[in-house]
């Protein structure tokens, strides 16, 4: 009985029908999203000169310079609450522009990405600056995050020691730029790390550092998805997508191949990248 | 859990129907103005932060360090009056010229350095925006912070000079203050506003240093203000004295110098100072608000 108020709770703290019981709880829905990037470089030789310019500017034409990249087209998917989700598929499939997608951090061209609450992308390339020391860089990081000065000065000294870059050495007092790129990359991941969240996105994050790292970076994940609602996890290495998820989404060149239980989606997957 | 119930309600419902069911919010959609405004708030820790960071970070390479804070408007104002008080003469047509010129320039300087950098600083930092939430007028606003910063020290390098100049120290001198607030409040909005110009418009960003130059010698900048009345048709140097930078840098100028020729009288620079400010302000910040859910997208 209590058990069972605890859930009611909890459903209506975030916002959801909790009479609806039994009944799976969507938290992202993706409705024919189409993503097209604008690239203003790489023109055919000779459309960059002045007198092109000037003729383009006379005529009213685009330039030829603007290239437009389709890189997703027309995705369509829903995802509940306490699913694992892996998404895979070649290079340039599309998989972390999706990702972008569904964090709110790139637009949709057309459609629409509906999500409950604010899912967070936690990605290894998060640009911090170079000339700081690791230690601002952490600071600086968690407040960008949106946290409090006080939760800053508290994380600090964790997120340096879970990042290891103090193992040889004090090097957090250093500028990142004297960093190897392992141990930025480690550092990055360890401050996306620091946050619960809600919807929980990840890109390549388990790929960075040597193998101790990546061992303390999966047990880090394992607890975060424990917290989140829903994860998405981008990644190449399929044994890792078959360990963590249960549904699997496999992308090619901006459109879903398929979508269903991991075995079956990789078992398809692997056959078509072995034929190539 | 029961992921086998019997029969779906949700099936028949449209992507749409079933989020507003469940109270699902659409990714990066922008928020309300107020809404926006109140996570700008929460985010102002992040602001001084940054704007913090990159003034450390911008000496950080050089030997003499944040020195250099000091040491470039000196070097500047060397340079200047080398050129315009010495060779071309121009320290006849005003008492104390060197102060004169330095007033001009330093605050000349806070404006065009935060638009500069506040064009590109959507563009520069597509990774940040790509990888991070958080309210993106942060950025821009964190330029202008970081030039305040500058122009704090070259305020100290200017009473110096002025100082050693001979101009006496009146209690006029506190005008200064609420002088560069509206001044800071002007490049705030303005900064915002070519930051969202500058995201759309590639190009922006080789024009700037043209826009910059030119209205640098619109500004009275390098020579007495007098010569506008003496050389412009009459329209035209009426039409002048609106231009907000030279409302700002007159507005110090009347504060710290004794007898500095003036192109307005101070009641009608104070309000003038005041009107930019409001309405570049306000304009800007609505104006960089209005594209919020584009800045990703580069």
């Amino acid at each position: 009985m209590a058990e069972q108020t605890d859930l009611v709770t909890h459903a209506a703290s975030n916002g959801t029908h909790a009479a609806s019981n039994g009944q799976r709880i969507p938290t992202v829905i993706a409705d024919d999203v189409h993503i097209i990037y604008r690239v203003y470089k790489g023109g055919s030789p000779g459309s960059n000169s002045p007198v092109a310019a000037f003729k383009r500017i006379l005529t009213r034409t685009q330039a030829p310079t603007v290239r437009e990249v389709h890189a997703v087209k027309g995705v369509s998917f829903t995802a509940y609450r306490g699913e694992a989700i892996g998404l895979i598929g070649t290079n340039g499939s599309g998989k972390s522009t999706l990702l972008r997608a569904i964090a709110g951090l790139l637009p949709a061209t057309r459609g629409q990405v509906f999500t409950l609450g604010q899912p967070s992308l936690l990605g290894v390339n998060a640009a911090l600056l170079n000339d700081l020391s690791g230690e601002r860089n952490v600071a600086l990081g968690c407040l960008a995050m949106g946290m409090t000065p006080t939760q800053v000065r508290r994380l600090t000294p964790e997120i340096v020691e879970f990042s290891g870059i103090n193992e040889r050495g004090d090097f957090s007092s250093l500028p990142m730029r004297t960093y190897s790129s392992g141990m930025a990359a480690r550092l990055r991941f360890s401050i996306a790390a620091a946050k619960k969240h809600d919807v929980l996105l990840i890109d390549e994050a388990l790929a960075t550092g040597d193998a101790r790292f990546r061992r303390r970076s999966e047990e880090r994940v394992r607890q975060l998805r424990a917290e989140a609602g829903t994860v998405f996890l981008v990644s190449h290495a399929i044994g890792t997508i078959r360990e963590t998820c249960e549904r699997s989404i496999w992308l090619e060149s901006g459109v879903i191949r398929a979508d269903g239980p991991t075995a079956d989606v990789v078992k398809e997957y692997e056959q078509f990248a072995n034929r190539k | 859990m029961a992921d086998t119930a019997v029969a779906d309600p949700d099936a028949a419902l449209s992507p749409a129907q079933l989020a507003a069911r469940h109270g699902l919010g659409v990714a990066g959609s922008r928020p309300s103005l107020a809404a926006y405004s109140r996570t700008l708030w929460s985010y102002r820790h992040f602001i001084a932060a940054y704007a913090n960071a990159r003034l450390v970070a911008s000496f950080s390479a050089a030997r003499l360090g944040q020195l250099w804070q000091v040491l470039t408007p000196l070097t500047n104002a060397a340079v200047y009056y080398l050129i315009f008080g010495v060779v071309m003469n121009a320290s006849d047509r005003v008492p104390n010229f060197i102060a004169y010129l330095c007033t001009g320039l330093f605050i000349f300087n806070f404006t065009q350095t935060a638009v500069l950098q506040g064009t590109q600083s959507i563009t520069s930092n597509l990774g940040l925006i790509r990888a991070l939430h958080f309210p993106r007028a942060c950025l821009p606003i964190s330029v202008t912070l970081t030039q305040f910063q500058h122009l704090v020290a070259s305020m100290v390098v200017l009473v110096g000079i002025v100082l050693v100049t001979g101009e006496p120290l009146t209690l006029q001198w506190l005008l200064v203050v609420p002088a560069l607030v509206l001044q800071s409040v002007f490049n705030i909005g303005l900064t915002l506003a070519m930051a969202r110009l500058g995201s759309k418009i590639s190009d922006l960003k080789q024009l700037m240093p043209f826009i910059a130059r030119t209205w640098m010698y619109a500004s009275g900048v390098l020579y007495s203000v007098a010569l506008f009345d003496e050389h412009l048709p009459p329209l035209l140097a009426e039409l002048m004295r609106f231009n907000p930078l030279l409302v700002y840098i007159e507005l110090v100028r009347d504060a710290l110098l004794a007898s500095a020729p003036l192109a307005s009288p101070s009641g009608q620079l104070w309000l003038l100072g005041i009107g930019w400010a409001l309405l570049v302000g306000f304009g800007g910040y609505v104006y960089f608000w209005l594209g919020e859910k584009e800045y990703g997208r580069g």
